[in-house]
């Protein structure tokens, strides 16, 4: 029996991460189970000015494949998605992701809470949020509208993480339903995929 | 991103804007318009129902709510390789077949764009036989751009993004004087280019053009407004012409993408093919 209360209605996955989620993040995608049933949408702090490398760096040892998507990009499950380099991500209504340049939140451009809060409003109680270690704020709001619309949450374990301000601002936001390490949150996937099989 | 707006009081906006200015946000992306809107209930302090009544009785107020609900954020020389494949691909391409040519800047915000390219083309030697044309719908933002500064601030990243261009000169600071806080162009780069009013969702075709470039515009239309905007740009582009947009837009999924060749994927860069 799992110890998490999973079903089969997810739509997505998004994560957030800043300074030190990148071995997290890493080991998370190498370890996923092969044709993972959702698409993982991911919002990572990142240089702003440079526009490649990043996704490269990801998908090294990631069980499929990492992609920055286009404007008005279909999202498909089975895809990890890399929110672009000075680029905002947002889930649109009708399935697709729009991008924008709008002012940096948190002084970060992509913006956590943007791709958080987007996802929210279109998935509503069908969808994980996951936030790892960062050393700033940026997550915490977008977190929160997950909690609001029904959404499941998921912070790393601020023990664990290298800076946990950014868990830290999540849990003080709202009510977060697991505090998990990487191993655990690994884990809660693989149970996660369980569901779909 | 406290308080949130539901989609019903998003249509009575536009419906109203549209109604009573002409402007059509209807088929804006939700999104980001949604933000936006946010952002400005934020900003000013206003519920729905008094931004509503606000638009409704003081028309003053559509120019202010415009400039805030547009994104102007933008760059000089924003992605360095794409105006290296302006400089070394595009414009060479262009110059084959025509001596003296027009470019339009769709959506030029504060004009950093357009003046990239009247430095890029001062540097070929060749500024005096384009004309450039910008437009945006924003008229507060407009003047802004005619007067060719920027705030100085700003000036650090340009820099940073010319000097990965790997322009002709060894600064940015040849192009500029700094005069009370501002990075003011020199008079030289604002001859051939010309700012206007224009919008994209209602405006007419108003020229032929040899290359138009609207980059990070798009992104804030859904589907079916890219589709009626790029139907414009492709009328108003000579056949072989070219279109530049955001190196993360892409026509796969515009009914138009059939009338245009990539020339260069990764920066963006179409030509016209077919009528």
């Amino acid at each position: 029996m799992s110890k998490y209360n999973l079903n089969n209605s997810y739509k997505a996955v998004v994560i957030g991460g800043s300074a030190g989620s990148f071995q997290g993040i890493v080991k998370i995608l190498a370890q996923l189970p092969k044709d993972f049933p959702l698409p993982i949408i991911m919002a990572l702090h990142r240089l702003k000015h440079v526009r490649n490398g990043f996704v490269e760096a990801l998908s090294i040892k990631s069980v499929a494949q990492v992609l920055e998507p286009h404007d008005k990009e279909p999202i498909k499950k089975g895809l990890i998605y890399l929110a672009p380099s000075n680029y905002h991500l947002s889930v649109e209504l009708g399935n697709h992701f729009a991008l924008s340049t709008e002012e940096m939140i948190n002084n970060s451009r992509p913006a956590i809470d943007i791709t958080l809060g987007s996802s929210a409003f279109v998935y509503r109680e069908k969808l994980v949020g996951i936030l790892l270690s960062g050393a700033n704020r940026d997550g915490g709001l977008g977190m929160k509208h997950i909690k609001d619309k029904g959404g499941l949450t998921i912070v790393q374990e601020p023990t664990e993480c290298m800076i946990d301000t950014m868990p830290k601002a999540a849990l003080a936001l709202t009510k977060i339903d697991y505090t998990l390490k990487i191993d655990e949150i690994i884990v809660f996937l693989k149970e996660l995929d369980k569901q779909y099989r | 991103m406290v308080q949130d707006i539901d989609i019903a009081d998003l249509k009575r906006i536009t419906e109203l804007i549209h109604t009573k200015y002409g402007y059509d946000f209807r088929n804006y992306a939700m999104s980001s318009f949604k933000r936006r809107m946010l952002r400005i209930l934020e900003l000013k302090n206003l519920s729905v129902e008094v931004m509503l009544k606000k638009l409704d009785e003081q028309p003053a107020f559509i120019n202010e709510f415009l400039d805030e609900l547009t994104v102007n954020v933008t760059e000089m020389f924003r992605d360095p390789g794409f105006w290296r494949v302006m400089r070394e691909e595009i414009i060479p391409g262009i110059l084959l077949n025509h001596k003296q040519f027009k470019i339009w800047h769709a959506g030029c915000s504060s004009g950093e764009e357009v003046f990239s390219m009247a430095i890029l083309l001062s540097e070929m030697g060749i500024q005096k036989d384009v004309t450039l044309i910008a437009t945006d719908l924003d008229v507060n933002i407009l003047e802004k751009a005619k007067s060719g500064a920027f705030p100085i601030k700003n000036m650090e990243l340009n820099e940073k993004n010319y000097i990965r261009f790997q322009g002709s000169s060894e600064s940015l600071k040849k192009y500029y004087r700094e005069e009370g806080g501002k990075a003011v162009l020199n008079k030289e780069l604002l001859e051939n280019v010309s700012f206007r009013k224009h919008d994209l969702v209602t405006g007419e075709i108003f020229n032929k053009f040899d290359l138009i470039l609207c980059r990070n515009v798009m992104i804030y239309f859904n589907q079916t407004l890219q589709n009626d905007v790029l139907k414009k740009f492709h009328e108003s582009l000579f056949k072989y012409g070219y279109l530049a947009i955001g190196s993360k837009e892409s026509l796969i999924w515009c009914d138009i993408a059939s009338k245009f060749l990539v020339v260069n994927n990764e920066e963006k860069v179409y030509k016209k093919i077919k009528d």
